[in-house]
């Protein structure tokens, strides 16, 4: 087999088998959640107040994007607002509070608190523009 | 962070799951079975967007090295140099910190913040993963977030070149 596509294979089948764990943690915890409270009660009907609570949990929680498309989906369906879930998924990939400190340490410390604070806000007009978009068309 | 951190991580976290479910069992043992079940369920619709997945993921190995990216991303300018580094965070594979060496390389090549967080911010769309979320919120969906979150990055590009720019980096 030609080398790289040994090394592709490699390097695809380790990430994968790496997010393997977590993810059948979460959709456990998605079943269990799902089973235990019908609708999840920390989310308004307000969409600012609903978009900072998603970053927060975005932000606050880490891994995989797949991890995090697997629980937005889940809370979507149980009721849960689209602005609210499109900021938790976008704060899960650009907000990394786990990650900062290597981020600080590798590329100065007031641009990795800068952008982290930046992309924070941003998840959450990136949520409330989507939406709006979404309903126009 | 070590590779075998992370690898343990996972394997923690899937055991303070089974934890959990042993411990709600204890008390409320008629949720366990409808818990399984819908796990079951989702685990049936997760699993071929998977598969999917894994192929995507293989390609994008094969065709793009973080050598390549730092290749383009080093000599652009201008215009290009937006579009280089929104295509190279989408393209970008593997886990953030693995690409924190080669930005702290191009820092010290001259590059700008503006543009790594660009580069950055851009790594929240990765092609191998469409299908899923495709999957669960719908094309439409997929497409408008998309856009909008490269126009941002460009957004939050332009403020760090201007924050560079004023000497508060």
């Amino acid at each position: 087999m030609d080398a790289r596509l040994k090394s592709a294979l490699t390097k695809s089948a380790r990430a994968m088998s790496n997010s393997l764990p977590v993810l059948a943690g979460v959709v456990l915890l998605v079943g269990l959640t799902h089973t235990l409270t019908p609708k999840l009660f920390y989310f308004s009907k307000n969409a600012v107040l609903d978009s900072i609570i998603g970053s927060g949990l975005g932000s606050v929680l880490a891994g995989n994007p797949l991890t995090s498309y697997v629980l937005g989906g889940e809370l979507v369906k149980q009721g849960v607002s689209l602005v609210a879930v499109t900021s938790f998924l976008v704060a899960w990939v650009t907000v990394g509070l786990v990650q900062l400190p290597a981020e600080a340490i590798m590329l100065g410390k007031k641009f990795a608190i800068l952008r982290n604070i930046f992309s924070f806000a941003f998840s959450i007009i990136v949520a409330i523009t989507t939406v709006f978009i979404l309903e126009l068309l | 962070m070590k590779k075998t951190e992370k690898s343990y991580t996972g394997w923690y976290f899937l055991l303070t799951v089974g934890i959990l479910y042993l411990l709600i069992g204890l008390f409320k043992i008629e949720v366990i079975l409808p818990a399984l079940r819908f796990s079951l369920k989702t685990t049936r619709n997760i699993l071929p967007v998977f598969l999917i997945i894994f192929a995507l993921m293989v390609a994008f190995n094969f065709f793009i090295s973080p050598h390549k990216v730092r290749k383009y991303l080093g000599k652009s300018s201008g215009f290009t140099r937006w579009l280089i580094a929104v295509g190279g965070g989408i393209i970008s594979t593997g886990p953030i910190y693995m690409w924190y060496p080669m930005l702290k390389e191009l820092k010290k090549e001259g590059v700008q913040y503006g543009f790594i967080a660009t580069f950055l911010y851009n790594r929240a769309i990765k092609l191998p993963l469409v299908p899923m979320m495709v999957g669960y919120f719908g094309w439409k969906y997929t497409v408008v977030l998309a856009v909008v979150m490269v126009t941002i990055s460009v957004i939050q590009g332009i403020i760090f070149e201007r924050i560079e720019g004023g000497g508060f980096l």
